[in-house]
């Protein structure tokens, strides 16, 4: 051994007794078992970790130029608008930040859904992974509560308009609706207070929940170790060293998988931010290129595209009962859609948990509920006519179906028997 | 049930088809013809930055279109001392307000707002400035095919002309103008390329980049999925 290895050594040694470096390396990367069959979906747990760390290091950048003020510069723009596109021309290389941090907003919830959607076909959810979803779920409200909070900084038309909306959702609720609006707002109007809170919310408050419990998210997983697409526990089947069989480490197996869809996943990212930044208006809105005007109401508001299913589920809530306001309801019922996803560990009551082997109810409700889902979105993107109000109440009703009759169609169903050891397909 | 179910997915579809369909005219593309940008720079200084400014934007920067600071400062700056400066314009807001109802937008950006499923804002904009007609209820006299009652008289009726809003809907053009039709559109359409330039002007140079970046990506893959071949070959 050579000088300089045991010097190394030493070194490693002192920390480990007071820090526990190797062990922490050993539990979970070189001696985290993982199942050897992941396939394409179980990329985008890894690329949601990676969309986070763009916007925690864009972010911190950004924060270093924007300004959140809503008052008035000498040429009548709000300072917050004009210190984006004072980003945008006169910091260096300031447009590639910013482009990279919206663009990132729009690529964390595709990761986010897509990741949801692999713990939907493959039951990641069931006992005894309960608390990651919980956890996951969790991370998935702030995360929406964050891109809400960004959305009105840059201090366009549609950031205005969209916060406007939003905050006199709660103004809705019976007896406290009022003043719980203007306690959010700070101002009887969406204006300088809301911009400065809203700002705080979403470059310290979120992120710090965020981070830890992602951090949360990932010590209950290695916990009880991750599912797979075969859906059965790999923790069955042991060699003598209490090794799973059909397990391999995380690092370097997993690693080196996961750099393969992180370079792919930079590909699709890089196209959208050096081609088509606005990506048609879905992911930078044109009318929020308008500087906000409290005066102007832009004839049709429209949420980013990641909102726009539970906002179509909003909208379709058109009777009133028990004397309170549809639109009060509309919340309620916005409100259940995402809360419910949570829900799912305690509702599916399948002797099976992959897609694979369960039988055709599941798979038919599982197809009607991606269906509307997508629908929803789209007709969220839209302006109301009564005929769309109809499409989404229905898609509404079949969103709501797939969670509350999941207790019956999932045990009723005819499912196929789960293998021993994991295939790979 | 499987009828049913298309039925369901198909339905919307139907119902997406009916939207506002405003009609524009394509805008010519010469985001790479610096002599159409520094002309359309130009007639942007001369006609509309009197009333509009272009706050967030300096005159240095119009070296992308091939301007020296020299040029620059001998042609076109009229509102700033510096070439540094932004274009701002002496016009008070307050007085806009009472002169025009609406105080003048900055117009900077005004090519990524205009922007909507109908075309691209460089469409409208087109459209817009060859879209002024004869209305005699307007306080200016003027009105316009694609912003309704708008406050801007039509700055270039002296180079267009005098058009009226026929029975069908379309504008005819009564009384030429200095410039003959196509002379007038190739110059709104100059104008258009330098407030599509003005809009976001590291559009060209962040189109380059981006080839560079996607090759350097796609020579990084060919290695990140050797280096995974290699370590999984042993796992079956």
């Amino acid at each position: 051994m050579s000088k300089m290895t045991a010097v190394l050594q030493g070194t490693l040694n002192w920390v480990d007794e007071r820090f526990p470096l190797t062990s922490f390396w050993k539990d979970h990367l070189v001696g985290y078992y993982a199942p050897k069959n992941f396939n394409f979906w179980y990329l985008f747990g890894s690329l949601a970790m990676l969309v986070l760390g763009i916007q925690f290091v864009t972010g911190i950048l950004l924060t270093m130029h924007f300004k959140p003020d809503a008052s008035l510069n000498a040429s009548g723009v709000p300072v917050s608008f004009a210190s984006v596109e004072y980003i945008m021309r006169d910091v260096p290389w300031g447009w590639l930040i910013r482009y990279m941090h919206s663009t990132g907003a729009s690529f964390f919830f595709a990761a986010v859904y897509l990741h949801i959607f692999r713990g939907m076909l493959y039951g990641s959810y069931r006992k005894p992974r309960e608390l990651i979803w919980v956890f996951g779920m969790l991370i998935f409200f702030l995360l929406m509560a964050e891109a809400f909070f960004g959305y009105l900084l840059p201090w366009g038309q549609m950031s205005f308009w969209g916060a406007q909306v939003i905050v006199n959702l709660f103004s809705t609720i019976p007896l406290i609706g009022e003043d719980l609006s203007l306690w959010l707002r700070g101002d009887y109007v969406v204006g300088d207070a809301t911009l400065n809170r809203f700002f705080a919310f979403h470059v310290i408050a979120v992120p710090l929940v965020l981070l830890g419990l992602v951090v949360a998210h990932l010590i209950a997983l290695h916990q009880v170790g991750s599912n797979n697409p075969d859906g059965i526990e790999i923790k069955k089947n042991k060699d003598a060293n209490g090794i799973p069989l059909d397990g391999i480490p995380f690092h370097p197996y997993y690693t080196v998988k996961d750099i393969v869809g992180v370079v792919v996943f930079l590909m699709v990212f890089s196209v959208i931010i050096f081609f088509m930044p606005e990506f048609g208006g879905y992911f930078l809105e044109y009318n929020n290129f308008f500087p906000a005007d409290p005066m102007v109401t832009p004839a049709h508001i429209a949420p980013v595209w990641y909102f726009t299913p539970y906002y179509s589920i909003l909208r379709a809530v058109t009777y009133p009962l028990f004397g309170i306001d549809a639109k009060f309801w509309g919340v309620m019922a916005m409100g259940a859609a995402t809360m419910v996803i949570a829900l799912l560990p305690w509702l599916d009551r399948s002797p099976v948990k992959s897609i694979r082997y369960r039988g055709p109810l599941y798979k038919g409700f599982l197809a009607a509920f991606i269906a509307s889902f997508l629908i929803l979105g789209y007709l969220g993107t839209m302006g109301q006519t009564p005929v769309r109000t109809i499409v989404a109440q229905i898609c509404s009703m079949i969103y709501f179906a797939f969670f509350l009759l999941m207790p019956i169609y999932s045990s009723l169903d005819k499912c196929q028997p789960e293998p021993d050891r994991v295939t790979s397909k | 049930m499987k009828k049913f179910l298309a039925a369901i997915l198909f339905a919307p579809l139907l119902t997406f088809a009916a939207g506002i369909e405003l009609h524009l005219d394509r805008a010519p593309d010469k985001s790479n013809d610096m002599a159409a940008l520094q002309n359309g720079a130009k007639i942007f200084v001369n006609y509309c930055l009197n009333c509009h400014s272009a706050s967030y934007m300096r005159y240095n920067r119009l070296r992308d279109i091939g301007l020296s600071d020299t040029q620059v400062k001998e042609n076109l700056l009229f509102t700033a001392e510096k070439v540094g400066e932004p274009m701002k314009i002496a016009m008070q807001r307050a007085d806009a307000k009472i002169w025009f109802g609406v105080p003048p937008p900055d117009l900077t950006i005004i090519a990524r707002a205009r922007a909507s499923q109908s075309g691209s804002g460089a469409d409208w904009l087109y459209t817009y400035l060859r879209g002024f007609y004869r209305d005699e209820n307007r306080p200016t006299g003027w009105n316009n095919v694609v912003f309704e009652n708008v406050g801007m008289p039509h700055v270039f009726w002296e180079l267009q002309g005098d058009q009226v809003m026929g029975a069908d809907h379309t504008l005819k053009l009564v009384k030429p103008g200095k410039l003959k039709p196509q002379e007038f559109d190739a110059m709104a359409g100059d104008l258009v390329a330098y407030l599509k330039y003005m809009g976001e002007p590291v559009a060209e140079f962040r189109k380059r980049l981006g080839v560079i970046v996607l090759i350097f990506l796609a020579v990084t893959f060919v290695f990140a999925y050797a280096l995974k071949r290699e370590y999984w070959k042993d796992i079956h």
